[in-house]
């Protein structure tokens, strides 16, 4: 099944699971959201847990903020990433911190799912990756699954997790990969990377929508280099045991992700790495990132985001240092 | 003591022309012949364009686009009466207004091929860019139109936006500006009934769209939006109330898309074929065309010659985009500041490194 099929089967399980459980956004019920991600869910479930709102991205990021306090675990749908500013002061000033503000006393279990990445043709605004500010605000978990099984097992966590959680969907892989998905209930713990390959050369880490490059990557090199492949899941909390212990053992590092190099997850992890195993180093960490420019609309934007060369390229350069 | 009522409130609903392009005389604004054919044929040039844009989607030589029609009427009846100095803001539907304001057919086409391009606006044209994110041009023709009011011009600022941008808090925040600083700035609703799958009887339980307008004391009228001489006629009043610094105006242009939301999008998953054949039938162009026939003014030589001219502007448009020189990486980076700073300049060339690196490599393979 692919990751559109397995994140539609997590919110069925989910809202047959917990009835405190609804599904809120644009375009998401009758219409089965513009990706089908929700498809047949308001038919299944009725216009009570599965609910078209009004076009107010606010309004719907806000409401499920009020929803969640009061004692349900809404799953807002942001139609695409680029359309969640609107709610910002919501995420940042509010969701962010209700359980912080009042020691505990209100808490805000409650998800935004939205897609990101480029390459998929789209207008201006439906391409970025900006999960850097979510990962910058502190109290918010942000979730980033690279293929269909990540994406029912982390989805799965997200909707259970007693705090607010950003989920990033990645679109340029929504039907790109295929594989076995269980029906039966299973999670992914949040906080948790994945070491999709264990290797002792280099540490390659990478999420979401990067993952099939750096995968792809792997496969080209794997008999040249013993490459350790880590696959984030989590960006915040970040695993950094699993970072940590990878980098000691490799001595070198790779980031890659597909958001703007200036302050990406490269650039934390690159610091991290500095704090805690810098005297492992065999080479400097490498960052292979998308570039400090506005996604660029479609006939360019397969310029911006890293392709396998840059992967390769990035890989290269730090074995041979 | 009783309850009074201290404030009641009433909406115009504007037609001068019926589905038959019979006319209300006495509303009918004065119209010469040439401009009653010049719109005529603006709104045949936007369906060709309309049409065209979709065909060429199909072949994958567009991205995703936003069709117009329906629309016209709204979109001719409005930005007709702006002045080359007032300012226009799109949403992404306006390919018609855009057109009308004089934007060249195959900087519209570059831009919905994906070419930036395609949003480098003419130099002397006042329009703005295209606005995706939802209703966030509302406040920007706002301060547009504080801006010719600080500087004492009498430009007006005109925005488009449809029925579900005025469930956003952009919309409001906007209105509420305008009336409180009485700025030149009009309002122009598209309700065609649809923001993407969700009904206008969904989005908003206003009894009208235009309604929401006089929460903030903004004179606000609702129009037949297919019936061009009922938008043009609130248009002009609007201009002029404006012009004479006497604040903003909204304006529901009531009018339906008859295509889907967009290229990605399938309308048959949310709304009846029969709510779209009810609606083909009040086609602003097939009105106005009516009425010009009635006015002795149209034939079918003319509606041919029409057809004709509309299909070679679109079509040497699309030859023109066609030949047109692909962009270079550089571009995506020189316009982010007005100097390039040195980090772009830096992941410029390695970019362009890698560019070249994998050029090489594919001759290498091809030999």
């Amino acid at each position: 099944m692919n990751m559109v099929q397995a994140i539609n089967l997590t919110l069925k399980k989910e809202l047959a699971r917990d009835n405190s459980v609804i599904l809120i956004g644009e375009d998401i019920g009758r219409n089965g959201g513009v990706f089908r991600v929700t498809d047949g869910l308001q038919k299944e479930f009725g216009e009570k847990r599965v609910v078209d709102t009004p076009l107010a991205e606010l309004g719907i990021i806000s409401i499920a903020f009020g929803m969640a306090v009061a004692g349900l675990k809404p799953v807002a749908e942001i139609q695409f990433g680029g359309f969640v500013y609107s709610g910002m002061d919501h995420i940042i000033d509010h969701i962010s911190r209700i359980r912080n503000r009042t020691r505990g006393r209100f808490t805000c279990p409650m998800v935004i799912r939205t897609p990101y990445s480029a390459g998929i043709r789209a207008l201006e605004h439906h391409s970025e990756s900006m999960e850097s500010i979510f990962v910058h605000t502190p109290g918010l978990k942000v979730v980033i699954p690279s293929s269909p099984y990540e994406a029912k097992g982390l989805l799965t966590s997200a909707i259970r997790d007693p705090d607010p959680v950003i989920f990033f969907e990645p679109s340029r892989v929504y039907r790109a990969i295929k594989e076995e998905v269980p029906e039966e209930d299973y999670t992914i713990p949040l906080g948790k990377a994945n070491v999709a390959h264990e290797g002792s050369d280099i540490t390659v880490i990478s999420y979401g929508a990067m993952m099939k490059t750096v995968l792809q990557a792997f496969e080209l090199l794997k008999s040249k280099y013993s490459i350790e492949v880590i696959d984030l899941r989590t960006l915040s909390p970040l695993d950094e045991d699993t970072i940590i212990n990878s980098v000691k053992k490799t001595g070198r590092c790779v980031v890659v992700h597909e958001a703007p190099k200036t302050l990406g997850m490269g650039a934390e992890i690159t610091a991290l790495i500095n704090e805690k195993a810098m005297l492992n180093l065999e080479a400097p960490v490498e960052r292979v990132a998308s570039f400090d420019i506005p996604v660029p609309f479609l006939q360019m934007e397969t310029h911006y985001f890293p392709d396998i060369n840059r992967v390769v390229a990035g890989i290269e350069k730090v074995m041979n240092f | 003591m009783p309850k009074k009522v201290t404030h009641t409130f009433d909406i115009e609903y504007l037609q001068i022309m019926d589905e038959n392009g019979n006319v209300d005389t006495e509303l009918m604004p004065n119209i010469p012949d040439a401009d009653l054919k010049k719109f005529y044929e603006q709104m045949h040039t936007i369906r060709a364009f309309d049409k065209k844009c979709l065909a060429l989607q199909r072949q994958g030589k567009l991205g995703t686009y936003a069709m117009v029609h329906g629309q016209e009427a709204s979109q001719v009846g409005t930005a007709s009466l702006l002045h080359k100095e007032d300012w226009m803001f799109p949403s992404y539907r306006e390919s018609g207004a855009m057109i009308v304001r004089g934007m060249p057919l195959a900087t519209l086409l570059q831009y919905w091929a994906g070419d930036e391009r395609g949003q480098h606006i003419p130099e002397g044209e006042n329009d703005f860019t295209v606005a995706i994110p939802i209703a966030s041009q509302i406040p920007h023709a706002v301060g547009a139109a504080w801006a010719f009011k600080y500087k004492g011009t009498k430009q007006a600022s005109m925005v488009y936006f449809g029925d579900g941008s005025t469930s956003k808090g952009d919309f409001h925040e906007a209105m509420n500006f305008a009336a409180v600083f009485q700025l030149p700035v009009i309002f122009i609703c598209q309700n065609n009934q649809f923001a993407i799958s969700l009904s206008r009887n969904k989005q908003t339980m206003s009894a009208t769209i235009a309604q929401k307008g006089i929460a903030y004391n903004v004179p606000s009228i609702q129009v037949d939006g297919n019936d061009i001489f009922a938008v043009l006629s609130a248009t002009a009043e609007a201009l002029e109330r404006a012009r004479a610094g006497n604040g903003p105006t909204f304006i529901e242009c009531v009018t339906y898309r008859i295509s889907d939301h967009t290229t990605s999008d399938d309308a048959s998953r949310y709304r009846s074929k029969e709510e779209v054949e009810e609606w083909t039938k009040k086609d602003p162009i097939d009105r106005l065309k009516k009425y010009m026939e009635s006015k002795g003014i149209w034939n079918q030589e003319y509606q041919n010659t029409v057809e004709a001219n509309a299909s070679k502007k679109v079509e040497d448009a699309v030859k023109q985009m066609e030949s047109v020189t692909p962009q270079t990486v550089d571009d995506l980076f020189s316009y982010v500041f007005a100097e390039m700073p040195p980090q772009l300049k830096e992941q410029l060339a390695y970019l362009k490194q890698m560019e070249s690196q994998k050029e090489t490599q594919k001759e290498s393979q091809k030999k």
